[in-house]
């Protein structure tokens, strides 16, 4: 299992970074292999403002659709536009080019809620 | 691993399901198909009865030809749909796993004293074949050379010993065969197969039920539990072509009944923008009418769409019409296109 430690997660296998002020998230390699090749993913608009646990988009693998998951609460402030053309990039490369959204925070604390790469490997390694 | 008809079924391989659709289209696919089921019908009065029983126009078949079938009800419901072999002396009938113990239980209850109905299933395992390099490999281990074999056509012919009987057919809309044999030869032919293939240089991978999905969709050919089923008649499923409407057959009298009437709705395909559709999802008019349902969607790797298959009212059926599928609660804009979106490379 492939972790990018500099990331915090969600149990439901989202990640989150800083990126300067932002953070920018997307899924956990062990979430893009459990799913499998994916095929689609949906993101919400720029601008839009999200709850932490609110639905952000879906990501659709080969079989089946998956919710996405706000790690923190925040506003949208870019979304990855080069999967809609290459989904499969989530598979080859979900910490690096495979990101899906970045939003500006709205409660930094939420940061210090989310698990740390120890924490989550093992929460992930249970399944 | 997934459950499937009572199997437990590779979805994909660790090659991965697009992966593996891709190789099935560029070289050669190995799919272990032994859920299906095999019935041999024999003996004195097999013919009329194989006639009677199935839709397909099976009496003009030739030994060793091989056609594509419905089973129906007597209200022309799909049973099942079944590839049938003519052998020397005796019909050869393939079904579906999900439906293999009531298809037996069909053909014993209308068989007449003197037909023998047997079910092969367990001793019998299946193997296809697939790709564009499948009849090159199967020329390379086989004692007869496949390539031989016209398309819709069967033969037996052994593989280090290994007797098989091997259609020229499938259900990718690749070239290729399905092979039956012993199933004590299963381990041993289909390793054999992934070697020789390797060895000679042919691409020849597992393909599991993910990618076995995709390629029959995209070419355009139905799963049945989808595009056809106990509550869906030929008709409106663009089956006409596999009822033998010039003989007797169960179902029959229902079938000219919906043509006479016309049927109330019709299967079509979609091409979908941003989404991806699946079976279930509701189909709207431009307008937002409810005009029908997906049965099947998926992402198709060959052709690069999102794509369903679904029944529609029969005014929204004409390729070009635009629709709107409701996915995750969203209306996407579609378009209703012609079917097959990958034409079999043998009818190219």
């Amino acid at each position: 299992m492939n972790i990018d430690k500099n990331a915090r997660y969600r149990t439901s296998h989202e990640y989150a970074r800083k990126d300067g002020a932002d953070i920018v998230a997307g899924i956990s390699d062990h979430a893009q292999g459990a799913l499998g090749d994916i095929v689609f993913v949906e993101l919400p608009e720029v601008g839009k403002t999200l709850k932490q646990g609110e639905a952000f988009g879906v990501v659709e693998s080969v079989k089946a659709a998956s919710d996405l998951y706000m790690p923190m609460s925040g506003k949208i402030v870019a979304v990855n536009e080069d999967l809609a053309g290459d989904p499969a990039l989530v598979n080859k490369d979900c910490y690096g080019k495979g990101w899906m959204i970045k939003f500006s925070p709205a409660n930094p604390s939420e940061w210090d809620g989310l698990l740390d790469a120890a924490a989550y490997e093992k929460e992930a390694g249970k399944e | 691993m997934a459950p499937f008809a009572g199997y437990d079924m590779p979805i994909s391989y660790p090659t991965g399901a697009v992966e593996e659709h891709n190789i099935t289209r560029r070289s050669v696919g190995l799919f272990d198909i032994d859920h299906m089921g095999q019935v041999e019908v024999s003996g004195p009065g097999a013919d009329d009865f194989v006639s009677r029983t199935v839709s397909a126009k099976v009496l003009d078949m030739q030994d060793w030809d091989a056609r594509y079938s419905l089973l129906l009800d007597e209200k022309g419901l799909v049973l099942d749909d079944l590839f049938i072999y003519r052998l020397p002396g005796k019909w050869w009938i393939v079904v579906n796993a999900s439906n293999r113990e009531a298809d037996y239980a069909w053909f014993k209850k209308l068989a007449p004293a003197g037909v023998k109905v047997v079910d092969k299933s367990e001793e019998t395992y299946m193997i296809a074949v697939q790709g564009p390099r499948a009849i090159e490999l199967m020329d390379l281990v086989s004692d007869r050379k496949v390539s031989d074999f016209p398309r819709f056509t069967s033969g037996e012919l052994k593989i280090e010993g290994i007797p098989v009987l091997f259609g020229r057919t499938g259900y990718t809309g690749e070239d290729g065969g399905e092979l039956f044999f012993p199933a004590d030869s299963a381990e041993r032919l289909w390793k054999l197969l992934i070697e020789r293939g390797e060895k000679a240089g042919i691409e020849t991978k597992a393909i599991g039920l993910a990618a076995r999905d995709s390629l029959r969709f995209e070419a355009g050919m139905p799963l049945h539990g989808h595009e056809i089923s106990p509550s869906i008649n030929p008709i409106e499923a663009g089956f006409k072509w596999a009822c033998g409407l010039e003989k007797d057959f169960t179902g029959k009298a229902a079938v000219e009944a919906v043509m006479a009437a016309g049927p109330s709705r019709k299967l079509v395909g979609i091409e979908v923008t941003g989404g991806v559709p699946r079976e279930g999802y509701e189909l709207l008019s431009e307008t937002g009418e409810k005009i029908g349902a997906c049965v099947a969607g998926m992402f198709c790797p060959t052709v690069k769409k999102y794509a369903a298959n679904a029944f529609v009212l029969p005014a929204y059926a004409k390729a070009g019409t635009k629709v709107q599928v409701l996915i995750h609660g969203k209306a996407k804009e579609a378009v209703v296109v012609k079917r097959p979106l990958y034409v079999p490379a043998y009818r190219r």
